[in-house]
């Protein structure tokens, strides 16, 4: 599904990714964790199409597509979404408003008919209960005025919305209380399934408790170092990543 | 990447589709002002003696005035005796009664603005008078608006049917003395509407007056006059476009409106004056006074408009809150760019006890659109227990616009409150990406960006007018996208 090859990120020159390779297949679920500023953010902006990266090398594709060669709009048309870490207060436009902009323009990136109010309407009250998203919220302006519980809240209601083929979530667990981040668990578990991928990019194991992914991989450096399975998780958990290092460093 | 952030000034390469010219003969005055002008606009008009004194009076204290320059705007000196004063389409020499006698040319071009003037075709519920250049062409509906008693017809007309409502209240909100510009109408001013709504009166209909600028190196001196006696209602909408071309036309009309005791009236403006074009050259220079008294307790008056047209608007839609309990309203939203500059907002004088005024202003700037926002609330020692809330707040758009904010509060009494909030943003390449993430195209997202940033003025204006003013702000992309 997603192929990661050698890929290689500057920012102003300054090189962040050096060389990473990552292979998602459809219905697994990838953790990629690692210390503060080793391009966690950077490999989940890339691949979303956020501008400001310089691409030096390697290639991204995406159901054998191109998925550099995108705007970011045609990556989401291709399924890709991008649970935001610090999503983005958009004051006066109403938050199931946008929510409907978004879904019929991924239905006509896709040749779908847009769906009418009512059969969106119905769509959002069933992913509201499914979700367990305050009703307040969806009437309010994007993010407008949320905490940080209900903003990564909205972030997984719009995800179940929008149904992705790829949810690359960006540190989603950060700032979260216990209650918000089983939440957030049972969100994406809802919506796992044999057909759609997960990327979690987080600090700290504590969401892949509620999240059991299939694959874990470290990043450090530019590149990722190590890769297991879920256990690797709970040692980092224990030794930190400063072990990693030396023996990066080593090898 | 596929889009590089400058394409954001791309955005704003909207075109402007009011600015055809109809080509139609006209009946003009040669350039120049002199008093002969102003004679010959008043036979043409065929007023009486004491309109053409009025003129006359404000002619003399315009020539001692000087044009003022404290306005954050700029431009060279215009030239008075290069524009010529009147300038009718000749069709109108014997002032049509209906619909059928109007030259089609005529209807041709406001069909062509998406207003169709027959009345079945019409937005059932608004009447509209139409201006084009220095006359107006027709009022519909004004028999079924008599029935109401209320009374909506050209200025012209209400000089000669309606003398004594004329003389009573003309010049007494805005008086002839008040600005340069002011006066300069005063002197010179051709036409307009008139409105009159009778005591304890709703206006069955939301009433409108379209302003067309057609002829060249012509300006356009209307009048607007609405009187709500008492415990009378009023909605009244402007719309206002001109043709393309190179050089800049002047534009300086002066509006007046009396709410009496309990009355109300609220004043819509979606004003679309061609703005010039992306050099800067052209466009009009809007020059406006507009003034609301409220003269009577409880009176209330809102005033809501959209400034997305003119190279140059320089307005101050403002209230004089004399009645005890009235209440002044000002909702705004103004966009400068390309080269536009506004300097716009309000005054809300507070002279009755218990007043109110809310202000909301939202300047939008883009390319080199220089917007600003200058208010000025005064409470006077009597106003006890008055009130003002203001909101500006302005959005940039691309990083070589500009917003500037002037507000000015004076306040002579302790019992009073006033409120100021201000507010700074730009379209952040954050929420850009954070909507386009979601699947909605850039040029969607920044449209969905810009009309939520005025929402609250929106949702203030008649629903027909709140779709238009959508569709003016929507700054489409006309294949721009890098």
């Amino acid at each position: 599904m997603l192929e990661i090859s050698n890929l290689q990120v500057a920012v102003a020159n300054k090189p962040i990714l050096k060389g990473l390779d990552l292979s998602v297949k459809p219905g697994e679920v990838h953790a990629i964790m690692g210390p503060n500023g080793s391009g966690k953010s950077t490999l989940a902006h890339v691949v979303a199409g956020r501008d400001g990266y310089d691409i030096t090398g390697g290639e991204v594709t995406f159901n054998g597509k191109d998925l550099l060669a995108l705007a970011p709009e045609e990556r989401a048309g291709e399924g890709v979404f991008l649970a935001f870490q610090y999503p983005v207060e958009i004051p006066g436009v109403n938050n199931v408003y946008m929510l409907k902009a978004a879904l019929n323009g991924l239905r006509k990136y896709r040749g779908q008919p847009e769906l009418d109010a009512i059969d969106f309407l119905k769509l959002v009250k069933a992913k509201t209960k499914s979700v367990g998203i305050d009703d307040g919220l969806l009437n309010r302006p994007v993010n407008t005025g949320f905490s940080g519980g209900e903003k990564k809240r909205n972030e997984v209601f719009q995800m179940s919305v929008l149904e992705p083929r790829l949810a690359i979530l960006d540190e989603t667990d950060s700032g979260l209380d216990i209650d918000a981040l089983k939440a957030v668990g049972d969100g994406v578990n809802q919506l796992r399934d044999s057909e759609r991928s997960f990327i979690i990019v987080t600090h700290y194991q504590r969401l892949l408790d509620y999240i059991v992914p299939d694959f874990v991989h470290v990043l450090a450096g530019g590149r990722i170092v190590r890769t297991g399975d879920s256990n690797l998780a709970l040692e980092l958990e224990e030794r930190g990543y400063d072990w990693l290092k030396d023996e990066t460093a080593v090898a | 990447m596929a889009s590089q952030p400058q394409d954001i000034s791309e955005f704003v390469a909207r075109k402007y589709e009011a600015g055809f010219y109809t080509d139609i003969e006209q009946d003009s005055v040669p350039p120049g002002l002199d008093e002969d002008v102003i004679k010959f606009i008043s036979q043409k008009k065929g007023e009486p003696q004491w309109m053409l004194d009025w003129r006359l009076k404000a002619y003399a204290r315009w020539l001692k005035m000087t044009e003022p320059k404290w306005a954050h705007v700029n431009y060279p000196p215009i030239d008075l005796q290069a524009i010529s004063y009147y300038s009718a389409p000749k069709s109108q020499e014997n002032a049509p009664k209906s619909l059928d006698e109007v030259d089609p040319e005529l209807l041709e071009t406001y069909e062509k603005l998406g207003i169709p003037l027959e009345e079945q075709k019409m937005l059932a519920g608004v009447a509209v008078d139409m201006v084009f250049d220095s006359v107006s062409v027709l009022t519909t509906f004004k028999e079924k608006l008599a029935e109401a008693g209320v009374i909506f017809c050209s200025f012209s007309e209400a000089v000669i049917n309606h003398p004594e409502l004329v003389q009573r209240y003309l010049g007494s909100v805005v008086p002839v003395s008040d600005n340069y510009f002011a006066a300069l109408n005063s002197a010179v001013f051709t036409d307009g509407s008139f409105v009159y709504i009778p005591k304890n009166t709703r206006c069955p209909m939301e009433l409108s007056t379209y302003f067309r600028i057609n002829a060249m190196n012509t300006g356009q001196f209307e009048r607007t006059l609405i009187i709500a006696d008492a415990g009378s209602h009023v909605s009244y909408l402007e719309g206002c476009t001109a043709p393309m071309r190179d050089e800049n036309q002047l534009h300086a009309a002066v509006v007046e409106l009396i709410a009496l005791d309990d009355a109300e009236i609220k004043y819509s403006t979606v004003q679309n004056w061609y703005p010039g074009d992306e050099n800067g050259i052209g466009g009009i220079y809007n020059f406006v006074t507009k003034r609301a008294d409220c003269r009577g307790a409880n009176a209330k008056v809102s005033w809501t408009q959209v400034e997305t047209g003119s190279a140059i608007t320089w307005k101050y839609p403002s209230c004089i809150l004399k009645g005890d309990n009235s209440v002044g309203e000002f909702y705004s939203v103004a966009l400068a760019r390309n080269y536009q500059q506004a300097d716009t907002g309000t005054k809300m004088i507070h002279l009755g006890r218990n007043t109110r005024s809310t202000i909301i202003s939202k300047g939008i700037s883009a390319d080199q659109g220089q917007n600003a926002y200058r208010g000025l609330v005064r409470i006077a020692k009597g106003a006890a227990n008055a009130r003002n809330y203001t909101q500006c707040d302005s959005l940039l758009i691309g990083d070589k616009s500009g917003a500037h904010t002037f507000p000015y509060v004076e306040v002579k009494n302790t019992s009073s409150q006033v409120e100021h909030e201000a507010s700074t943003s730009k379209i952040s390449d954050d929420q850009l990406f954070y909507l386009r993430q979601r699947g909605i195209s850039d040029e969607d997202a920044i449209n969905m960006i810009v009309n939520g940033f005025c929402r609250e003025v929106f949702k203030e204006l008649p629903m027909e007018f709140a779709v238009e003013a959508q569709k003016l702000l929507s700054i489409s992309l006309e294949g721009s996208i890098g």
